[in-house]
C-alpha cells in the first residue's frame, strides 16, 4: 500500500467515524450561492391590503382544516400572530411609527423564507430538511425524530410543532407549495393574491425586479431587499416602504449563512479526535515514567541506605571482633603471665618448703586454671 | 472486614423512612405523568410552544445532566491517565454516577422528543452530520457504551465473573482515553448547539467560544459533583465504605477542590476575554448584565475563591460548600443559556416557564437515578473493594 493510499484510507476512516467528510462543506469557506435556477417569491408589502386571501388559499392547498375564525374576519389582524400547525402563513398588521408614502397600516405576510442555506437543514440531525433545487426547503416527516432543534435554529421563528399529537407529531411549515411547483403551478398564496403583492419567479429575476421597483420609485421604498443577503439569502424576498423592523422583521440577523455559525465548532471534531489520543497517551507515558523513575529513585535510596547500614555494621563488627581478639589475647597473655608468675612463686615456695618439709599438690591445680 | 460483612449480610430493613416515602410518591406521580405524556402528547404536560421548543427537559435533564456527569471522565482521567493513584477509590463512584447520569439523559430524552422510538435514527438511518446535535447524539451513544463497559467490572465482581472482569480491566486505559475524547466532543457541542442562533441568545451568553466554555465548565462541574456526591454518600452510605475509601476520601476532596479552583479561575478568565472579544461590556450596565454578573461573580468567582481558600487551609468544609455552590452555578449557567437568556427578545407573554408536570417528570427522573444508585451501591463493590480483588491496581 502506497503512502498516499494509506493516508487516503486513514482520512476516509476518520471521516466515517466522525462524520467529517460530509461536513466538509459546512466547515469550508465556500459560499453556497443557491441552486442556479431556483424559484422564489417577492412580497411587496406596499401593495398588500391585508385581505387574508393568501391564508385561505394556503389552508385549502395544504388541507389544514377549518380555521377558528373565518378568513374574511379581518379583526384577527388586530393581534400579532405567528405560523403554527394550523396556518403555514399569516398576515400581520402594523402601525409604523414613521408612516410610509402610503397611509398606515402596513401588512406583512410571514411564512417559511426558504433560506439559501437553511438553519433548519443545517441543524437537523437526521437530514429531515432539504433545500430542493426548486428553492423550496422541504421536510420529510418519515425521518423526523421530533427533537425540535430546527425550531431553535430558525432565525425567523417559522417551524411549528404538533405538540398535542402523541403518536405522529411533526414539524409544520410552508412548503413553498413544492408539489404544485413540480406540476408547473403557482404557489397557492401567489395565485390567489388580488393585488399582485406576491410575485413568483426565479430568485435572480426577482432580485432584479425588486431593485427595479426601488429604483423606479425610490421614495416609495426602503433601499433594501429583505432576504437578498439576510442569513446568506432567502428564496422569499421583501419590499417595504417602512423600516423592516417596524413590520416585525429583524434587521440584526446578519448575512452569515447558518451553517457557518457552527462550522468552527464542527471543525474542532477532527482536531480533538486526532490530537487527544496522542496527547493523552503521551501524558499517560509521562505519568508512568514519572512513577517508574520515582520508584527507581526510591529503590536506589533504599538500597543505598541498606548498603550504608550494612557497611557500618560490618565495620563495627570488625572493630568489635578486633577488640575482642585483642582482649582475648591480652587475657590469655595475662593468664599465662599470671600462671607463670604463680608457678614461679610456687616454685620458689616449694623450694623454700623443700628446704623445710617437702611434698606438693599445687601443680595439678595450676593445670586446672588453664582450661 | 467489618464493612464487607455489613454489605453482605442484610440487616432488617426499615422501608418506611421519610426518604423512601418521598421516593415512592415522586415515582407514583411520575408514572401518572408518563402515562399522560405518551397518550395525550407533549402538549398535555408541558408549557412548550412554537417559540419555545426546548424547556426544562432539555435545560436540566440534558444540559445539566451531562455536565454533572462529567465526573466520570475527569476522575478516570486523573487516576488512569495522569497517574494520580491516590484518587483511585473515587473512580468507581464517579463512573457509576456518570453511567447513571447519561442513562438518565437518554431516558429523559424519550419524554422530550416527539417520536422517541426513532432515537436511533440519527446514528443508524439518516446521519445529519452538519448538525451539532448529531455530534452530541453520536458521542452520548458511544460514551454511554464506554461508561457501561467501564462499570461492568463492579457488576462482574458482584456476580463472580472473573474472566470477563479481567478482560475489561485490561481495557481500562483505552476506554479512559476514548471516554475523554468523546466527553470533550459532546460536552463542548452541547454549548455549540446554541451557536446557530445568535439572534435568539442574549449577547452576554452567546459567544463564538460557547463550545469552549461548555467544555471547561463541564470539567469543574464534574470535579464538584464528585465532591458533592461523595459528601452525600458519606452522610448516608458511610457504612458501605472500606478503610481505603475512607482514608482516601479527604485527599480526593482536597485534590479535586484545588483542581477545581484553578480551572474555575481559568474559566472566569476566558469568559472575560470572550466579553472583550465581542466588546459586550456595555451590556453589563443593563438588567441582563446584572444577572450575568450574578452568575459570573456569585457562582464562578466566589466558589473558585472558596475552593482555593479551602485547599490552602485544608478546610474540607469550605471545599464541600464550594462544591455544592458550583453545582448550583452550573445549573444556573445551563438554564441561562437554554432558557433564561434564550428568546430574550420575545415579549414577556411569549416567554417560557416550565409547567408543574414538566417539573414533576424532571423530579421523577432524578429520583429514578437516586433509587438505582442506592440499589447498586447496596449490592455491588462501588464504595469498597471486593475482597477477592484487593490490592490489584
Amino acid at each position: 500500500m502506497s503512502r498516499r493510499k494509506f493516508l487516503g484510507c486513514l482520512t476516509a476512516a476518520l471521516g466515517a467515524t466522525t462524520g467529517v467528510r460530509s461536513i466538509a462543506h459546512a466547515a469550508s469557506n465556500k459560499h453556497f450561492e443557491g441552486y442556479p435556477d431556483s424559484f422564489g417569491v417577492l412580497h411587496d408589502s406596499t401593495k398588500c391590503i391585508g385581505c387574508r386571501q393568501c391564508e385561505k388559499a394556503c389552508n385549502e392547498v395544504n388541507e389544514l382544516g377549518s380555521p377558528e375564525k373565518p378568513f374574511d374576519d379581518l379583526k384577527v389582524l388586530d393581534t400579532r400572530r405567528r405560523t403554527d400547525e394550523a396556518a403555514y402563513t399569516v398576515v400581520n398588521k402594523f402601525e409604523p411609527a414613521q408612516p410610509g408614502p402610503k397611509s398606515s397600516p402596513v401588512f406583512a405576510k410571514i411564512q417559511c423564507n426558504h433560506c439559501q442555506e437553511p438553519a433548519c437543514a443545517s441543524a437537523c440531525f437526521v437530514k429531515a430538511f432539504k433545500k430542493d433545487k426548486t428553492g423550496a426547503v422541504i421536510y420529510d416527516e418519515s425521518l423526523c425524530v421530533g427533537c425540535r432543534y430546527c425550531m431553535v435554529a430558525c432565525p425567523f421563528n417559522v417551524p411549528a410543532y404538533t405538540y398535542n399529537d402523541p403518536i405522529t407529531p411533526k414539524v409544520t411549515k410552508c412548503t413553498m407549495c413544492h408539489p404544485r411547483i413540480l406540476e408547473g403551478k403557482l404557489p397557492g398564496c401567489v395565485e390567489i393574491c388580488p393585488k399582485e403583492a406576491l410575485v413568483f419567479g426565479k430568485r435572480k429575476d426577482l432580485i432584479k425586479l425588486a431593485w427595479k421597483r426601488i429604483n423606479e420609485k425610490p421614495d416609495n421604498y426602503i433601499q433594501h431587499v429583505y432576504g437578498e443577503h439576510e442569513m446568506g439569502g432567502t428564496s422569499w424576498l421583501y419590499l417595504s416602504g417602512v423600516p423592516f423592523d417596524q413590520i416585525g422583521m429583524r434587521e440584526d440577523l446578519g448575512v452569515t449563512p447558518a451553517p457557518q455559525l457552527t462550522s468552527g465548532a464542527l471543525a474542532a471534531v477532527p482536531i480533538v479526535v486526532g490530537l487527544w489520543p496522542v496527547l493523552l497517551t503521551g501524558v499517560y507515558a509521562i505519568a508512568q515514567r514519572k512513577d517508574k523513575i520515582a520508584k527507581e529513585e526510591k529503590d536506589a535510596a533504599v538500597k543505598e541506605a541498606i548498603d550504608q547500614a550494612t557497611d557500618e555494621m560490618n565495620k563495627q563488627l570488625a572493630q568489635l571482633k578486633d577488640k575482642m581478639t585483642k582482649e582475648q589475647q591480652n587475657a590469655v597473655a595475662n593468664e599465662v603471665k599470671k600462671a607463670l608468675e604463680e608457678a614461679a612463686k610456687k616454685a620458689e615456695a616449694e623450694a623454700a618448703a623443700a628446704d623445710g618439709e617437702g611434698g606438693s599438690e599445687d601443680a595439678p591445680e595450676a593445670g586446672k586454671e588453664d582450661k | 472486614m467489618s464493612q464487607e460483612n455489613k454489605a453482605i449480610q442484610p440487616e432488617p430493613y426499615n422501608w418506611f423512612t421519610p426518604f423512601n416515602i418521598l421516593t415512592a410518591v415522586v415515582l407514583a406521580v411520575g408514572a401518572v405523568l408518563t402515562f399522560m405524556r405518551f397518550t395525550q402528547g407533549m402538549g398535555a404536560v408541558t408549557n412548550l410552544d412554537n417559540n419555545n421548543p426546548w424547556g426544562i427537559w432539555i435545560g436540566f435533564d440534558l444540559l445539566c445532566g451531562v455536565a454533572l456527569a462529567a465526573g466520570g471522565f475527569t476522575t478516570s482521567a486523573a487516576c488512569y491517565i495522569f497517574g494520580l493513584k491516590r484518587f483511585h477509590s473515587a473512580v468507581r463512584p464517579a463512573i457509576l454516577t456518570a453511567f447513571l447520569g447519561y442513562a438518565l439523559v437518554v431516558f429523559a430524552l424519550h419524554y422530550d422528543v416527539g417520536r422517541p422510538w426513532k432515537l436511533p435514527y440519527p446514528i443508524f438511518v439518516s446521519q445529519g452530520t452538519s448538525s451539532l446535535l448529531f455530534e452530541v447524539g453520536l458521542c452520548v451513544f458511544l460514551y454511554l457504551t464506554v461508561l457501561f463497559i467501564e462499570w461492568t467490572p463492579a457488576a462482574f465482581e458482584w456476580l463472580g465473573f472473573k474472566k470477563l472482569r479481567t478482560i475489561v480491566v485490561r481495557l481500562t486505559l483505552l476506554l479512559t482515553i476514548f471516554g475523554v475524547v468523546l466527553s470533550t466532543l459532546h460536552q463542548s457541542s452541547l454549548g455549540a448547539l446554541f451557536m446557530i442562533a445568535p439572534s435568539k441568545l442574549h449577547p452576554l451568553w452567546y459567544s463564538g467560544y460557547l463550545h469552549v466554555y461548555f467544555f471547561i465548565s463541564a470539567i469543574f462541574a464534574g470535579l464538584s459533583m464528585v465532591i458533592f456526591e461523595g459528601t452525600m454518600a458519606h452522610k448516608w452510605l458511610h457504612h458501605k465504605m472500606d478503610d481505603t475509601h475512607l482514608a482516601e476520601a479527604d485527599g480526593v476532596v482536597l485534590g479535586f477542590g484545588k483542581a477545581a479552583s484553578f480551572i474555575m479561575m481559568g474559566y472566569f478568565g476566558i469568559k472575560v476575554i470572550g466579553l472583550a472579544v465581542d466588546n459586550n461590556w456595555h451590556y453589563l450596565g443593563t438588567g441582563w448584565g446584572a444577572w450575568y454578573l450574578v452568575e459570573m461573580i456569585g457562582f464562578v468567582l466566589f466558589p473558585a475563591i472558596l475552593y482555593s481558600v479551602g485547599a490552602r487551609e485544608k478546610n474540607l468544609k469550605f471545599i464541600r460548600i464550594a462544591a455544592a455552590w458550583t453545582v448550583l452555578g452550573i445549573v444556573l449557567n445551563r438554564f441561562n443559556v437554554s432558557l433564561v437568556a434564550f428568546n430574550y427578545h420575545l415579549p414577556a407573554a411569549d416567554r417560557y416557564f416550565p409547567s408543574l408536570s414538566e417539573i414533576g417528570i424532571t423530579l421523577f427522573v432524578v429520583f429514578v437515578g437516586i433509587t438505582v444508585y442506592r440499589f447498586i451501591t447496596a449490592k455491588m463493590p462501588i464504595l469498597y473493594e471486593h475482597p477477592e480483588y484487593k490490592d490489584e491496581h
